[in-house]
């Protein structure tokens, strides 16, 4: 579809949407917000100052995970922001409990050049997970080609990602918006959906204000975000942190990559194998493990993870694969992630039978 | 650069003019996935999605989410889902909500598994076709009727071929109804697993590597599934090779199966016809591998084999039942492995295991030939053996009562 068609389309399908907003009005809009029937536009929230997305409006807060989820090379800006006199409460366990009127933004982007990360950034799609009076609400928003205006579309899209990788090469991918039920896909718990990044281990860690380091959670406290940020609140491993514990970082890898899905109470419960940081049994997180509804994703290995043998586990197998039908995860990654294989292969490589890491 | 390229055009979402409406309809136009997805999200319960007859192909798989939708096809051969250019989600039809009606479509070629639908309560398969187009492959998708953790699940009048595991697959479920389906060239025909409640009868599966399987896997969140009647099915010549990916427990399945029951309990077999199977008619055998779940039983035991008919079997054993052809044996109409003690986690368990056989009778009209092998222990090596064919007799083993579905 041409440009032109493109944006034609855009104008037939929403026409008739009811919500606008002045481009500088940067209040967040509570009836927005917390309506029943989303907004057509990202900028009809009020939650950015410009209509591009660019300048997060007072209300806004950046913040970082730990250990994030791999999505492609995707760079990926996170704000929280919760209502006025409206704190998340701390939980040590699972996600904040955050009040209602809550909004997580995520927006997904490549730079043109990721040699500039900060050149260019081409905006993709805008996440909103919205907590309403009935539950949370997930929201994919689909920016225009002029990156002036992103839209609602709950039924997904398919668009084109091109950008100049470190090594100066130019890569494309076809980058899939989810719709409606993949966002649940994920966001699942029993019937209901959840958040999943935004759990105090997570983020739990540093990160820079205003030319300082600060703690993030105690950051949030002072943003008016969150009741308490203590100081004994449990941390995840930044998986890529070669100064933290092997184990360590290969479990929040597979907690944060895996576990929204294969947990007890997901959508991949009934295979059995569950990648959370909680679960303690090195069978039902893997260690000799055989598959269930597998299908030809075994690869003809025995076992999710047989210890020492990463090129004979399933896990690994089903990592490393673009293929669908084998790749996991089966949404939100169309290519392999080199540094989270790398990681998952030397933890496999030096487990014991016991799926403890084998002491040097 | 960025463009964008589709966006998914589905101006129905735009037809608001719809809602009142009852019925989604569907051609097979090239914004096809766009435009079923939008309808199977924006559908409201108790609408209908109506597919037109016609070639229909998709590139990502489809999801539905919403209660009492019908999707409905104009039948298995006119109305036909092709998956062959998927690139993402691991089966072709997801659905996860409740009291949902799928019916008179097919869905092919998909690489992962065909229609999965997972805590989806009272689901109605009717008249679907799930196939693999270029016959049995290690590369097809594992299942293809694939309903799982639900309850009142009913599979009817379906065909499905060469899934590289299991055609129908029903697992950790609970009341459930597969009557009058097809199940051909697949590696398991009709395959219940970890479930509790199960009639299936009426059914044929033939030319599979295994016929029906009824069985229980440990380390899965539901174990000690039970109760399944099997009765008046047509099990013929399933002689297939097994051709799924090794791993996988049925890629152990011998071909030449006929039924196959394992590590399950209160399971009653009646009034089918086996035939043509060329490692044994009936298959009775525990979970052979080593156990780490204390609660898990690998024993088949409380198991009725009546009033069948038995036509030709065991003329070309498979799988570890192989080892009777290098002792000059035939394989037998009905072979049980005899074990009735087993270890997990380390700890050696018992169990009393009934096993009835009375009553049933041969093509020919020659005796029964049955054979146990008498193993001291669920696993234990077949040179280990002590071969019976002394038939156990009948036991008075109480069936389960007919599966009644919840009314939606």
């Amino acid at each position: 579809m041409g440009k032109a068609g493109f944006v034609l389309a855009l104008a037939l399908l929403f026409a008739f949407s009811g919500h606008s907003v002045g481009a500088r009005d940067a209040a967040p809009n509570m009836g927005v917000i917390l309506s029943e029937k989303p907004a057509a536009t990202l900028s009809a929230y009020g939650l950015f100052r410009d209509p591009s997305a660019r300048l997060p409006g007072p209300d806004l807060t950046r913040y970082e995970l730990n250990t994030p989820l791999y999505s492609d090379d995707a760079v990926k800006l996170r704000y929280v922001f919760t209502p006025q006199g409206k704190t998340a409460r701390y939980r040590a366990d699972g996600v904040l409990d955050f009040p209602v009127g809550t909004v997580l933004v995520k927006t997904f982007a490549f730079p043109a050049d990721i040699r500039r990360p900060d050149a260019d950034l081409r905006f993709l799609e805008t996440r909103l997970l919205i907590h309403k009076a009935r539950g949370w609400e997930a929201l994919p928003y689909v920016w225009n080609a002029t990156q002036t205006e992103a839209r609602l579309s709950v039924i997904g899209a398919t668009l084109d990602a091109r950008w100049i990788d470190a090594t100066g090469s130019p890569q494309e991918l076809a980058w899939a918006v989810p719709n409606k039920n993949q966002c649940k896909g994920c966001h699942a718990l029993d019937d209901a959906v959840i958040p999943i990044g935004p759990k105090a281990r997570n983020l739990n860690r540093t990160v820079a204000q205003d030319g300082q380091t600060t703690q993030q959670l105690a950051h949030w406290v002072a943003r008016g975000h969150l009741d308490i940020a203590p100081d004994n609140a449990p941390r995840v491993a930044q998986f890529d942190d070669p100064s933290a514990p092997l184990d360590a970082r290969a479990r929040a890898y597979l907690d944060v990559n895996c576990a929204h899905c294969h947990n007890p109470r997901g959508p991949a419960s009934n295979s059995g194998l569950s990648l959370t940081l909680e679960t303690e049994d090195p069978h039902a997180w893997g260690v000799l493990k055989r598959p269930v509804a597998t299908g030809r994703g075994t690869g003809d290995y025995l076992f999710s993870i047989k210890p020492g043998a990463p090129h004979e586990s399933i896990l690994l197998h089903r990592m490393r694969s673009i293929e669908p039908g084998v790749m996991m995860p089966e949404l939100g990654r169309a290519r392999a992630h080199a540094a989270g294989i790398a990681l998952i292969q030397d933890w496999i490589a030096k487990m014991d039978e016991t799926g403890r890491q084998k002491t040097p | 650069m960025l463009r964008i390229c589709v966006l998914a055009g589905a101006l129905i979402m735009a037809g608001v003019g719809v809602a009142d409406a009852k019925t989604f309809r569907i051609k097979p136009t090239p914004t096809v996935q766009a435009d079923l997805q939008a309808a199977l999200i924006a559908a409201k319960p108790g609408d209908t999605v109506q597919l037109a007859k016609g070639r229909y192909d998709f590139t990502s798989g489809l999801s539905l989410d919403v209660d009492r939708v019908t999707v409905r096809g104009a039948g298995m051969d006119k109305t036909i889902l092709s998956f062959k250019n998927q690139r993402s989600a691991g089966e072709g039809l997801l659905v996860t909500s409740d009291d949902v009606t799928l019916r008179d479509f097919a869905v092919e070629d998909t690489p992962g598994d065909g229609i999965k639908s997972k805590g989806a309560d009272r689901i109605h398969y009717l008249r679907i076709r799930v196939e693999w187009t270029r016959g049995p492959h290690p590369q097809n998708g594992a299942y293809g009727i694939y309903p799982v953790t639900s309850t009142d699940v009913m599979v009817e009048e379906c065909v499905v071929r060469a899934s590289a595991d299991a055609g129908i697959y029903v697992g950790q479920s609970r009341n459930i109804v597969v009557r009058k389906n097809l199940a051909e060239r697949n590696v398991a025909g009709i395959e219940i697993e970890n479930s509790i409640g199960a009639d299936v009868y009426d059914n044929i599966a033939r030319e599979n590597t295994g016929g029906v399987l009824v069985f229980d896997l440990p380390g899965l969140p539901q174990i000690g599934g039970h109760s399944t009647r099997v009765y008046r099915n047509q099990i013929v010549n399933n002689n297939t090779p097994n051709f799924s990916s090794i791993g996988n427990i049925v890629a152990s399945l011998p071909a030449g199966t006929g039924f196959i029951v394992m590590a399950t309990r209160n399971v009653h077999v009646f009034d089918n016809v086996f035939a043509e199977n060329g490692t044994a008619n009936v298959l009775i055998t525990a979970y052979r591998p080593t156990i780490t779940d204390p609660n898990y039983n690998p024993l088949p035991r409380e198991i009725v084999i009546r009033e069948n008919v038995f036509g030709r079997a065991g003329f070309k054993p498979d799988g570890d039942l192989k080892a009777l052809t290098q002792m000059g044996m035939q394989g037998p109409d009905i072979f049980w492995d005899g074990s009735t003690t087993y270890v997990a986690a380390g700890a050696p368990k018992t169990e009393p295991v009934r096993i009835s056989i009375a009553d049933n009778k041969t093509q020919s009209g020659a005796p029964l030939r049955y054979l146990s092998m008498g193993l001291a222990v669920a696993g234990a090596d077949f040179a280990d053996a002590q071969p019976s064919t002394t038939l156990p007799g009948e036991l008075v083993i109480a069936e389960p009562a007919p599966i009644k579905l919840a009314k939606r």
